[in-house]
Parts: C-alpha cells; structure tokens; sequence
C-alpha cells in the first residue's frame, strides 16, 4: 500500500511530458537486482546460464538470442522470458521466492518499449555538480532542490516552525543539549535570520558539538570499552574517542580524518601532531578479539580480516562487501578477490590473533596541547638566547630553558601517559583467498592489495600498496562513493532520514536517493568546499527546509513517509541524548569534554552472566554525571538504559540505529536512579528559583521543553501536585526513603514533603514523549 | 483533563492482568506486519512457543545420547588419523590424540528403546516424548561464536538471535510480559560467560529483544518503584504523563504518542505482573517438589518452573542457559553435577507441560553450542574438548514426534553421517512449527534479504515431526 503511494508520488513528481518514462536507475535496476542477479549477477558461481545482467556489456552484448532489441520487447529475449506461457520456462523460475509482479514485468516492457536505455549505477560514478533549478526566488541551492520536486507534486512546504521549536531542534541536533531558557527566550523575542544565523555559529564553536558528531561515529566503527568475545576483557581506546570529539570541533577536513584513521601511523610530519594520528590510527583496532582458550590464532586473525573488510567498506563507502567473503557479491560488483585483496590493506596492522589485545602508552591531548606549548616555549627562549649580550639575562633566559627542558622531560614521560589501541606496522603477514572463507583451506592464491576493481586501480607501479594508499584513494576526489555516504548521513542528522534511505548501503540493493541531485550537488560542494563538515552542517541547518514545521497533515496523508521533505521529521533522542538531556533540564549535567570512560548507576547483577571479572564498580562524585557518550562500553552488556533506547552493541558498524518505542524505556525512565535523582535535581533547582507554584512550573517547562506550559497542563500538574503533597504528608517516611535515591544530598533545608512532591513532578515532566523528542 | 484515555483502574480494583486498549493495539500492530498476512506464514502452526534449553558449554553427546561400542574398543588408543586430518580442533591442537572411551554407560529406554546414558535417569524416563538428534552439526568450535551461531545462524555479530525473529515475526501474545525472556542458571565446570547478543535484537527493533530475567536483584532492571514509591503514587504518575502525552499530541499530531502511551500502560502491568510471575510461592508443594525448586534460588530448576509460568501467560520465546557444561576435565564428576541439577526438572517441565496439555503447542528445545569430542583431553581428570562435527540435541512438543532417534554420527561419534542436521535445519525446522516459512522469512539489511537459516538452503527436517 505505501510503497503503491510512493510509486505514484515519484510519478507524480515529474512533469508530464515524461510521467511514463522508465528509467533504468529508478525503475528497471531495482527489478533486475532483487530478482533475477542472484543468479545473473556478479557471483560467478551461482551464475546460470552464463548470463550477466549486471552490466551493460552483457545486456546488451552479442548473444543469441538477442536480449534487448531497443523498442522492441517481443523480440527481447529477456522480456519473452518473464512472460513465457510455459512456468517451466518463465523466469524467474519457480522455486525462487521472489516472483515477478504484473507491474514489474510492465516496467521492463515500456522500459524496452522506450528504448532500453542504460544507466551505470548512480553511486559508483563520481558526482557532478548538478545545475541548481530555480523553483523559488531568493533560495539557497538545498530549498531550490527540494521546492523543485514539491511543485510537480502538487505539495505545498510546511510553514516555518515557531522559534521555540527551532531553537530546541538546533540544539539537540548541534550539541545534543537542550537550550538554556534565556536563550531561547532571545531568540523568541527576536527570531530574524541574522540572529538564527548567530544561533547556529555559537553552537557549531561550541564543545559541544564534537561529542554530539562523535556518538554516530562511535557507532560506526564499533567504539568499545571491552574486546567483546566471550569474557570480553576490558580494554582502553578512550583517547581515540576524544581524538574524534577533537577532530570534530577543530573542524578537521572529512578527507584528513579519513586518513589519520586509517593510517595515521604511517604518515610522517611534526613528532607531537604523530602522536595524535597514532591515536587515531586505533581506528583499525576497533575489530572484537578473542582471548577463549582453544581458539586458534589462524582463525581469529582471518575473523579479523574479515571484520576490518566488512566494516572498513561499510564505514567510508556504503558498501556491503562483507557479502563477498564466501563468495562473489550477489548484487554488486564486489568479487571474492576484491574482497581478499581489500584485507591485504591490512596485513601489517600488528596484533594477536588469540589474547589480551596489546596496548600503547599516549599522552593525553591535554597533556599534548602542553605539550606543544613549552616546545613552542622554548623554541622562543632559544631564539632570543642568540640576540642576547648580558650575562645576566643570559643566565636568565637559561634557567628557563632548564626549567621547560624539564617540564617537558616529565610530560613526554610515557610511564605517565594512559595506554590505548594504536596501530603499529609490522611486516605485512601473507594473505590468501579463502575458498568459501574457510580458514583451514590454504588452496588460494595469495593476495596483494588493492582497491575493488569495478571501482577504479592505484597507479603504483611495482610497490606494494599500503593503507595510507588505500586510505587516500578513500579520501579522494574521484572516489565516487565516499563524500554522499558523508553527506548522506549527516543529512540524517537534521532530517531524521538519509536522501538515499538506505545508510549502509548505496549500493545496487540499497534505495535510489530520494533527492539525487540534492544529494550529489552536496557531496561535489562538500568536497570543493575542502571537506569542510561544518560548512555542510551550516548549509542545511540554514536551509528553509530545515526549519519548517514537523506537522503538516496534507503532506502526511500525501506522502507519509516524507520522502518529499515538504515538512520536518520528529524522532525520539539517541540513547545518549536521552540522558544528556535529562542531566542540563536538572543542571546534574557536569560537562567536562573528554577523558576515560565512566560508570554511572547500574543495575548490581547485570554482570553476572561473565566471569567474575565481571564486577562493577561504579564511580563517585562528578563521575555519576557525565555524557552518555562517556558511558562505560561492555559490547557483551552495554549499559541497560542505553540498550533499552536502541543503543547498539558495537560489534558491527551500525550506521543507523531503530527507533523503537517500548515498555522497557518506559521502566527506565520512571526507575532508573539516573532520572529519579536528576527528577530531584531538577525540582531542587526550581524550587529554590521560585517561591509560587505556577512560577515553578513555568521554569520546569522552560528548562526541559523551551516552552511555557498551556492551562491545562497547569491543570494536571496542580492537581499531582496537590495529591503527592497529601501522600508524602501522611507518609513522611517514604518521602525521605525517596529522596536518597542516588548519591548526590538531598538540600537539607527543603521541607522533604514539598520536595519529594516536587520530585513526582520533575519526574513526570523527564518522563514526557515530548521531553524526549526531538521536533 | 485529567484522565487518560485508558482505564488502567479496573487493573488496580483487582481484575488481573486485562486490558482493552487501543492503543495497545497500536502497539501491538506495530510488531512489523500490520495489515495482510506476510507472505512466509504457512496455513498452519503446530506451535505457539518455543521453550529453549541451553546447556551453555557443550554437553558431550558421548554421555547423554550417543552410544559407540567401537569408542569403548579403541579406549586409550591413539585416534585414527583418517577422522582428524584437517579438521578445526580447539584445545587439543597440537597434542597427541587418543581415543576416550564412555564415561559411563547406555542403556536402551521407553517403547521406543533409545539408548541414553546412566548420568540422564530422569531425561530416560521421557524418552518415548523427545525426538532426539544424533547427527547435529555447528561452524564454531569456540564457545562465544559457537553460541552466537546457534541463536543467529551466523558467526557475524550484530545479527538478531532466534526468538527476536520468532517475536518479530510472528508478534507478542502477552499483553503484560515481553514476548522474549532469558534466564540463566550456573552450575558445573568453568561457566562460561553468555553474552546479551544471545539474545539480541541486532538489526531488528529493540522491542523484539530478550528481556533477562533475574532471581537475585530486581526480576527485570528497572522494574521497581524507587524507594518510597508506592503503587498507587506510581500509577498517579503515569496518569499524569499519559494525560499530558495526549493533551500534547492534539497540537503535534505525532503517531508515536499513542504508542508511547500504551508503551507506559504495559510498563506499569509489568511492574505487577513481573513480581506476581517471579514468586512461585504460591505452586502447590508437588509442583516444586516435581521440579525440585525452591522459591527465590535462582536455579535451573526454578526457572524450568518460571518457563511453565511464562508460557501459560503467552510468552512466545523462553530460552534457558544452564552454565557449566564445558567439561575439558573431570567430566565425570562434572557430569554428575550439571546432570544432577537439570536432568529431573528438565523432565519435570515436559511432564508438567504434558498434563496441563500444553506440551502440544509448546516446542522445547534441547542441546549446547556444540558437542565434544571422542578424543580424551586431561585438564583435571578425563575430559573432553569442543567438537563441531557431530553432536545431540532433542526437541519435543510443538508438533515434533517423541520416541524417535534421527541421524547417527560415524562408530566414532566424530562425523555425523547419517541424516546430518545443520543449525540452519535446526532453526528452519522450529520456524516451521511456529508456522513461519524459512525460506521466505526475510529482513532486508545491507542489501541483502537475510533470514535466520542464511543464506544456504535449509531443511525442515520432516522425518521427526507428527
């Protein structure tokens, strides 16, 4: 039923003149991929009757009979198979569980009808900056794009969203925080284009902002605390998760980030600013490993491979390689032996293949910074020891430079300095295709590295390919997947769903962009703009179709699913979010950026399934209060308030996490110490601002929804109010027993009745659907 | 405004667990396969549930169901080579192999005269109920990745376990219980850790995840009010946030407020319903003397007690963990142990489910990740290491016949031979009883329609079923 709309919305978006044009893209590729290239596609093995249809070359090669006569369907060979009058003879055969449609197998006939014309896949040829089209006066090129597609289908854009929404939206979706009531009321009072403009340039300067970008990218590449299989030992990568936040606030270029990751141990420049690309460079060690007694080392170390492979591909291209481990891709042009020799990249990554992964000892950023700072220092006093006569600035100037010399002997004390995953380069180990990816079979032919070869060749000459290779060919220009798998899933970000839906992959299976041209016009900009992510934030977050309205009926009867964008999306936070939320409304929140993990409240037993390594200790003090995103990561038992909210183990790259809406989150917000003390914070913190009920209530809503509450909900509140006021004044007991939950005091000079009421209340508001979504 | 548009005070006036919500409903249709039928449901399911019995370590089949003359023949000879030529070993790799003998012995049972082993009296006594499988075999010779294939049917992390795709398949039927619930019990050699990917939702929504179940601590995280919460205090509460919710959504127009709502109502029956299933105080004394349970102990024969309880409340998936079964060494001693405290509630569970005449819509399952091998290995006393090319499981109930053996492994019990059960035929063959169609069972996932069986064909094994 939606996907019989959405057929008729895509139509409907094109003008008349061509409403009935088959596209191959868009139309014809999907039916060829999902039913008939499992056996007449990429993989060789399975492939039938020598028939590719895959490829042009093929399709359209010479072949008797003749597949395709343009114009002509009853004399294409591929049309007169789908419809053959014998199912002994129809293809798809019988016993494939994917049959052909009536309107399928329609498409495939207008589409030869009208001349069968190919297209190559969308992604896999690099983007051209595609004309802006002029669909309104006075709009950026992002509003021109979407506009022009809403006209043709006969939908109007939603309304500009009311300023509080706007402001709440942005922060959530630059910094991950809600705003601060007075700020909010500044932009409510004066809610022009120059100050939105100034809104959205403190928050991308904040530091905020990198720990909000850094918790996809920690999805992405399997951030963990822990090695995952089995007693899934603790480890330390820590400094690489502030590496990202770093990286993200300085506004590192995409291109470079790529690299320091992927080989930021092979490149060479300034000895401080290497240690920072070594810490980025645990980026290749992010993989699970295994200590399980009897595990064999060969078999780990091509798990591994693999893992790197599959995650490396679907991190920086959208691929799904992963498929091309036993055998060749079914749907794209990934062969076994591209997939093998992707692995070679990474055969000189050192590491064990059963054991306790091996740690490197690295200064901090901070520590760095410092660091940097006396070098700078004392480069400085050396200078001027040269232009200095006096003996007595002279002895000066040297028991400074003695002073710093010292200072820095004890920063660059790597006794002192915490130990993290890094890469370190050994001789590459040999790699072999592994037939069915058996790791027994030692059969295969080895590999060198190289890139997948549909999708272009390193020009090396005779060296061996490395990863820096590998990860410049990623960072490339002419990669032409890389900038739209970014730029897609940033767009994510501030519309809830990619251009192309499908994050993880572009590839033949995955949805044809809703938006192509939005899509690649962003990615070309994004690139000639010297990948330059905050720019790109800046151009959509500044674009009229990000700050319209989430409700707008005509377009949801019309197009529910929003592919149209003629209105704005509403989702629920990010588990992360969530928390982070719930701590700034009460002001728990302590916002220090950075650091080794943490361990918040956690239910006593929730270990208990693991080794007696399994104890856990939580923190004290300011530790209870930090960011979700610095929340301890066991991948074996991650956190259970994150795992309610969609958190993913971080086995595997997720590139999106489900939405889901549950009983559990419910449990979690209504019991979990976390949100019952922040409940009391909260009501601590508006109490003691104000005197009068309605006040209070007046700033509880401020604080968590940037919004003055409406009668009504006035009307409930008092009323719970003047309820729980008459329980804990009978029960006074329980009012205290309430008010120790967690670890911080409660203020002794609150009336502990009137506090634990004002705690249900606080309660209620952490609990809203609206508290936690994000508009 | 200040009612909800649900009525959860017939519930606290003491009508038990009902409901009649819309918005439940909502929820409820939201399981993935609202309006027509799916296309991978068969016309006919023979079971409603799956009990699932996970003796986590890898019980030996050559002491509970797979009984070789030729193993006593050749005891404490060296291994023929033939059988372990470029085979994957574990903990043996590198050591010299020598053929461990029986443990202890086999003796033929029930109508059906199957043998099973001396350390099983009370799994002996139910004989002509199970369908055992001699000839099962597995990918992963580790414990983790041998785990995660059994309840993924892959290797790869990040995929869903089987009762998350049981649930999302075929939806929850309790309306106060998740449809999804995990317990483990420990007991015998070197437990091994379980990992909650086990029971993961992995690409699938987090609702269909296994929720764990706990005997010590809160019964599921989260459950109980903060202290000085009283019942009626919380359910003021959530009257409140519900009432708001829906005041709210009449500007907003946000289809996930009623789901939030009825999302909130379910949470607020669990905070009872969970408490009132975990106190098995109140089961006549011959039911927790049947199962040997004692209220509170956290052991496997509680939760083969709890299990019974989930299923009559609709539960769809009900997996069990039983750590200690990795008997490397002291296998007998071992044996005893993990056998001593699951063998009779194993039996107790069928027999109860059996006269409650729930047994026939109710699949139990039995078996560990793999199985272990024929060769002796010595850390403490006789043992055995992990093995992957042969091993037992049984299943009864649900559809599936009792009194039957299929498939044999080789004299040995190294290869199975005969009839050769993979996992994927395993997890078809369950999904056939639930009435789901494997093969076109399918979630797309990075381009590809991935199933539980994966992506080699699989086979329902039909000799076992009625």
């Amino acid at each position: 039923m939606k996907m019989v709309q959405v057929i008729a919305l895509l139509f409907a978006c094109l003008p008349a003149s061509q409403a009935r044009e088959i596209k191959f893209n868009r139309d014809v590729r999907p039916i060829l991929s999902n039913h008939c290239f499992a056996c007449h596609g990429p993989d060789e093995k399975q492939r039938k009757a020598k028939l590719r249809l895959d490829r042009k070359e093929d399709l359209f090669g010479e072949r008797e009979p003749t597949l395709l006569v343009a114009g002509k369907p009853e004399q294409s060979e591929l049309y007169l198979r789908i419809t053959h009058g014998d199912p002994e003879e129809r293809m798809p055969p019988r016993k494939f569980p994917k049959p052909l449609t009536s309107p399928q197998v329609n498409t495939i006939k207008k589409w030869i009808e009208q001349g069968a014309k190919w297209e190559d896949h969308w992604a896999y040829t690099a983007p051209i900056r595609p004309p802006v089209p002029k669909a309104g006066k006075d709009l950026d090129p992002i509003d021109q794009f979407v506009l022009a597609r809403l006209a043709p289908a006969n939908l109007s854009p939603a309304l500009a969203t009311d300023p509080r929404t706007l402001v709440r939206r942005l922060h959530l979706d630059l910094i991950g925080l809600p705003p601060k009531p007075d700020v909010t009321e500044a932009f409510v009072t004066n809610p022009s284009t120059v100050a939105y403009t100034q809104l959205v340039d403190d928050l991308l300067a904040s530091p905020h902002f990198g720990e909000r970008l850094a918790v996809p990218w920690l999805d992405l590449v399997r951030y963990a605390d822990s090695v995952g299989y089995q007693k899934d030992r603790l480890r330390d990568c820590w400094l690489y998760r502030d590496y990202l936040i770093r990286s993200f606030n300085e506004n590192k270029p995409y291109d470079r980030f790529v690299i320091e990751q992927l080989a930021g141990d092979l490149l060479e420049g300034d000895p401080l600013e290497q240690r920072s690309w070594l810490i980025a460079s645990g980026f290749n060690r992010m993989n699970q490993t295994t200590s399980e007694g009897g595990a064999q080392a060969k078999e780990y170390v091509a798990k591994y491979a693999a893992d790197r492979v599959r995650n490396t591909a679907a991190i920086f291209l959208g691929s799904t390689m992963g498929c091309a481990e036993c055998h060749d891709h079914k749907y794209d042009p990934f062969t076994m032996k591209d997939f093998y020799s992707f692995a070679a990249f990474f055969a000189d990554v050192k590491e064990r293949g059963v054991g306790y992964p091996e740690h490197t000892a690295m200064p901090t950023y901070a520590d760095l910074d410092q660091w940097a700072d006396l070098e700078d220092q004392l480069k400085g006093l050396r200078e001027k020891t040269k232009d200095t006569v006096l003996q007595e600035e002279k002895d000066a100037l040297n028991k400074r430079i003695a002073e710093l010399k010292e200072s820095i002997t004890k920063i660059s004390n790597s006794k002192k300095w915490p130990k993290t995953l890094v890469t370190l380069n050994a001789k590459p180990r040999t790699v072999r295709m592994l037939p069915r990816g058996n790791w027994l079979d030692e059969t295969g032919p080895v590999m060198s590295p190289s890139v997948p070869a549909f999708l272009g060749k390193l020009n090396l000459g005779d060296r061996r390919a490395t990863r820096l290779d590998l990860a410049r060919w990623i960072a490339s220009r002419d990669n032409p997947l890389t900038a739209r798998v970014f730029v897609n899933r940033i767009w994510k970000q501030f519309f809830g769903k990619g251009l192309a839906r499908d994050l993880d992959d572009l590839g033949s299976q995955g949805e044809r962009p809703t938006h192509p041209k939005l899509l690649d016009w962003l990615a070309v900009e994004f690139m000639e703009n010297g990948w330059d992510v905050k720019n790109l934030i800046r151009q959509i977050v500044l674009s009229e179709a990000y700050r319209r309205s989430s409700n707008h009926p005509s377009s949801i009867d019309l197009d529910p699913e929003n592919r149209l964008l003629a209105r704005q999306a509403s989702f629920r936070l990010e588990a992360e979010f969530i928390r982070d939320n719930a701590l700034a409304i009460s002001g728990l929140l302590v916002p220090k950026i950075g650091g080794r993990s943490v361990k918040p409240y956690q239910p006593a037993n929730y270990w208990f399934r693991l080794y007696n390594s399994g104890k856990y200790v939580q923190d004290k003090g300011d530790e209870l209060y930090r960011r979700g995103l610095y929340t301890l990561w066991r991948r074996s038992f991650w956190h259970p308030s994150l795992q309610a909210f969609d958190a993913p183990a971080r086995e595997e790259c997720v590139a999106e996490r489900p939405i889901s809406n549950t009983p559990q989150q419910a449990l979690v917000l209504l019991n979990d110490p976390t949100y019952v003390e922040a409940a009391r914070i909260f009501a601590e913190r508006i109490i003691g601002a104000h005197a009068k009920d309605l006040e209070r209530l007046d700033l509880a809503f401020r604080l968590a929804l940037a919004r003055p509450p409406t009668k009504e909900e006035i009307g409930v509140l008092q009323n719970l109010l003047e309820k729980e006021r008459a329980i804990y004044a009978e029960n006074e007991k329980d009012a205290h027993a309430f008010l120790k939950t967690g670890e911080k005091p409660a203020d002794a000079n609150l009336n502990p009745v009137e506090l634990a009421a004002w705690t249900s209340l606080a309660r209620v508001i952490l609990n809203l659907h609206e508290t936690i979504t994000r508009n | 405004m200040t009612s909800t548009p649900i009525n959860r005070r017939a519930f606290l006036a003491g009508s038990g667990l009902s409901l009649g919500s819309a918005a439940l409903n909502l929820l409820l249709a939201e399981s993935g396969q609202a309006g027509a039928k799916p296309a991978y449901l068969l016309p006919k399911a023979k079971a409603k549930r799956v009990i699932f019995l996970c003796m986590a370590g890898g019980p030996s089949h050559l002491e509970t169901f797979d009984y070789k003359p030729k193993l006593d023949q050749l005891n404490g000879q060296p291994m023929p080579d033939s059988y372990t030529k470029g085979q994957p070993i574990a903990q043996l790799q590198g050591q010299k192999l020598k053929v461990q003998g029986h443990l202890t012995k086999f003796k033929k049972y029930g109508q059906s005269g199957q043998y099973v082993s001396d350390f099983l009296p009370w799994t002996a006594k139910m004989v002509d109920d199970i369908a055992i499988i001699r000839s099962m075999v597995t990918e992963q010779i580790n414990h983790d990745p041998a785990h995660t294939f059994m309840n993924t049917g892959t290797a790869i992390n990040g995929r869903p376990s089987m009762g998350a795709w049981v649930n999302y398949g075929l939806g929850s039927e309790s309306k106060d219980l998740p449809g999804f619930v995990v317990m483990t019990s420990v007991g015998g050699r070197n437990p091994q850790p379980i990992a909650s990917r086990q029971w993961g939702a992995g690409f699938l929504p987090s609702r269909h995840q296994g929720v764990e179940f706990n005997s010590t601590g809160d019964p599921v995280h989260y459950v109980r009010n903060p202290k000085g919460i009283t019942r009626e205090s919380q359910s003021q509460l959530v009257d409140a946030i519900t009432a708001l919710d829906g005041h709210r959504n009449k500007t907003i127009n946000d289809p996930e407020t009623a789901t939030r709502i009825a999302a909130y109502e379910m949470a607020f029956r669990m905070q009872a319903s969970v408490p009132e299933l975990m106190d098995v105080s109140k089961e006549p004394k011959h039911i927790l003397d049947m199962y040997g349970a004692k209220p509170g102990d956290g052991s496997y024969a509680s939760n083969c007690l709890l299990a019974r309880r989930l299923a009559e409340r609709g539960v769809r998936f009900i997996h069990l963990y039983h750590r200690g079964w990795d008997h490397h060494g002291g296998l007998v001693q071992y044996m005893n142990k993990c056998c001593g405290l699951t063998d009779k509630p194993t039996w107790a569970l069928i027999q109860d489910l059996k006269q409650r005449d729930m047994l026939k819509d109710t699949l139990v399952v039995w078996g560990g990740e793999f199985g272990r091998t024929p060769m002796f290995q010595g850390k403490g006393g006789a043992g055995r290491d992990h093995h992957v090319k042969g091993f037992s499981m049984w299943m009864a109930g649900g559809g599936i016949q009792g009194g039957v053996g299929y498939g044999e492994t080789d004299e040995l019990g190294y290869h199975a031979e005969k009839n050769v059960v993979h996992v994927r035929d395993l997890h078809a063959t369950m999904l056939h009883q639930l009435g789901i169609d494997a093969e076109r069972f399918t979630v797309k996932h990075q381009g590809l329609d991935t199933r539980l069986t994966g992506v080699e064909k699989a086979r329902v094994v039909k000799d076992i079923l009625l």
